[in-house]
């Protein structure tokens, strides 16, 4: 999709009624709404259905204290409608037209680089509303079946048909285990204020972000409070990813190293039962097995959330996992029915090369916004015969347009060694701008001669471009240039090493 | 599978066979499941970075250079190799069928190992196995 292939904003967007579309999509948070702004400007006609009275999705009340984990730099300085700056903004929707970028950053006063709940809401809602997606609220998807033209969607104002569904409802039924006694805890999403808390023993279960969350939330109301789940706590600094806790809600780890009142304990939990004090939970130590008590007032299951998919697997849709996700194609589309795709959080379950473990951002926004593309394209594609252009790149542009993807494109920093820049060179000897793709499949694809750099970090945090050169349809090896202390890539050196790697294959 | 079906398919395979329930439990929620369809690569020749898997259903095939060499199933394990030396695998390792595994990031191998000895144990015996086995062939 290039600039020029753009639908013109709708000036007036009509709720969309039952009917048939081309493509329907699921759900009215970042996921579905940035679906559906591709879809529009690829003029690609379509509904947006979602049981809610309003865009956001879950910001509509989540997070649970009010203010996100993740950043908006109103004073980067870059201009707010630049792609660049999409780098230092995390939550704003993307958009071709600049005066559609970097809405989050006009709505913030600076002071702090998370927004509040009610800003990112808000946000959300004025993308809605000035790229003219086309939503229908208080409309919910109640079922799913197949005609001879696609599917169906049955809610509760009538059936929508279409060739093509995107579902983008997010992973957030939630999710509890099935220890004896559960019914004895709250699950996260069910957490009241937090002064009411004040002076109860709180054990929480789940040592990931939600639980510390949640114990960051309650350190000065509630005492003591204990952690627990089997696996250690992880850091997300020492990760170098997302994966782990984040620094914004590792005050109650500091707590527990001084003997401060939080406990963080490596254990399973094996049973909750009432007494006439207080819950009692029964724990054993993961590594030795040791059973211990702790008897509490409140216990907080802080243990996940699943994906609210219905009925899909009647359709074929392949599940697995406990958050019951998706199998799908790196264009998340499921592998075993054709012409579902699923946008948004759900994403994740594509996990691309992973590489150290690192996985990609698709859960955040800052992630799964990037993924929406490639969604469209495909589908685009796939289904309507509509190919992604592929403009031809002078070959004395190809070096500047591979290390200056590297240093500022956006795609490449927020998904790291998931989506890359590529070039191609085509049957008829001209080098082509594939724009960003999947790694994961440049590698495992048979496809023709070229490079695809993206952007890494390795087992001790380094950060560095990585290169992957295709010959011959294969990808034998990886190569990595040369990190920079404030990383700016685009030197003379990685110059030169990437002139070097790609010799032979690109002019 | 919800986590009480992982940890019975856990349960059952040797290489967890002398963890008990906390243990067990604990590699449940170290390991992530992933579900990968026919044809689609789990590990990769030559590429850097990769992770140690677990097969929890389905079958894999290993390809050198393109050429399949092995079938691993239900219980067996790949990756740790380019993992133990540091460098990259040697072989690509990619679905059969639909496939589910349980994966562990590449740089959490050595303190997995050192965390659950029996584990070690287990894996020792398999490679002496594989090892026994590709001595004879030569």
């Amino acid at each position: 999709m290039s600039d020029t292939d753009r639908a013109p904003d709708s000036s007036a967007t009509v709720a969309p009624p039952p009917g048939a579309y081309s493509v329907v999509v699921v759900g009215s948070g970042p996921g579905g709404l940035q679906a559906s702004y591709y879809l529009s400007r690829l003029g690609i006609d379509h509904a947006v259905i979602s049981a809610d009275p309003g865009p956001g999705g879950m910001f509509r009340h989540f997070p649970f204290f009010q203010r996100l984990l993740s950043w908006t730099k109103p004073h980067a300085r870059l201009a707010h409608d630049s792609r660049e700056y999409e780098r230092f903004d995390w939550n704003s929707l993307v958009a071709f037209e600049p005066e559609h970028r970097g809405i989050m950053a006009s709505l913030m006063d600076g002071s702090s680089e998370f927004p509040s709940r009610a800003e990112m809401e808000e946000g959300i809602r004025r993308f809605t509303e000035r790229t003219g997606l086309p939503v229908r609220y208080g409309t919910t998807w109640q079922g799913t079946s197949r005609d001879d033209a696609g599917y169906v969607l049955h809610t509760s104002v009538g059936d929508y048909r279409a060739r093509v569904v995107i579902f983008a409802v997010g992973i957030a039924e939630p999710l509890l285990p099935e220890t004896p006694g559960i019914e004895y805890a709250a699950h996260y999403v069910l957490t009241r204020d937090a002064a009411t808390y004040a002076g109860k023993r709180l054990f929480i279960i789940g040592k990931q972000n939600s639980g510390f969350e949640l114990a960051s939330g309650l350190l000065q109301w509630a005492s003591p409070i204990i952690l627990a789940s089997p696996r250690p706590a992880q850091l997300s600094v020492n990760l170098h990813s997302l994966g782990g806790v984040r620094a914004r809600y590792i005050q109650p780890w500091e707590d527990a190293a001084l003997g401060g009142g939080v406990f963080i304990l490596d254990a399973t939990i094996e049973r909750i039962e009432r007494r006439s004090t207080g819950l009692a939970v029964h724990t054993r130590r993961s590594d030795t097995s040791e059973p211990f008590v702790a008897e509490v007032d409140e216990v907080i299951a802080a243990t996940g959330f699943r994906a609210p998919l219905l009925d899909v697997e009647g359709v074929g849709v392949s599940l697995f996992g406990r958050s019951g996700l998706p199998a799908m194609t790196n264009a998340y589309e499921s592998t075993s029915a054709p012409g579902i795709y699923f946008a948004g959080t759900i994403g994740q379950a594509v996990g691309g090369l992973r590489k150290y473990g690192i996985p990609a951002n698709s859960g955040a926004v800052h992630g799964h916004r990037y993924n929406a593309r490639l969604l469209v394209d495909d589908l685009a594609a796939r289904h309507f015969g509509r190919q992604r252009p592929r403009p031809v790149v002078p070959p004395g542009d190809i070096l500047d347009r591979l290390l200056i993807s590297a240093s500022t494109a956006p795609e490449l920093w927020h998904q790291k060694s998931y989506l890359a820049r590529a070039l191609t060179r085509a049957s008829d000897g001209l080098v082509r701008d594939d724009g960003i793709v999947s790694l994961a499949e440049f590698v495992d694809a048979a496809g023709p001669d070229g490079v695809a750099i993206t952007v890494e970090t390795d087992d001790r945090g380094d950060i560095h471009p990585a290169v992957y050169v295709r010959r011959r349809g294969r990808v034998d090896a990886d190569a990595r240039l040369s990190s920079d202390p404030l990383l700016d890539f685009s030197g003379a050196e990685q110059r030169a090493q990437l002139k070097s790697l790609i010799g032979g294959v690109l002019p | 599978m919800n986590q009480s079906e992982i940890l019975d398919a856990l349960a059952r395979l040797a290489l967890f066979a002398d963890l008990d329930g906390p243990q067990l439990e604990a590699v449940a929620h170290t390991m992530s499941e992933e579900s990968f369809a026919a044809g689609q690569r789990i590990l990769r020749q030559g590429i850097s970075g990769s992770g140690f898997f677990v097969v929890l259903d389905g079958e894999v095939g290993v390809r050198v250079d393109g050429a399949d060499v092995a079938r691993l199933g239900r219980g067996e394990f790949f990756g740790e190799t380019s993992l133990l030396l540091g460098e990259a695998p040697v072989a690509d390792v990619v679905a059969v069928g639909q496939v589910k595994v349980l994966q562990l990031a590449g740089p959490d191998l050595r303190a997995f190992l050192l965390a659950y000895p029996p584990i070690m144990y287990r894996m020792l015996q398999a490679i002496s196995r594989r090892l026994e086995r590709a001595n004879r062939r030569g």
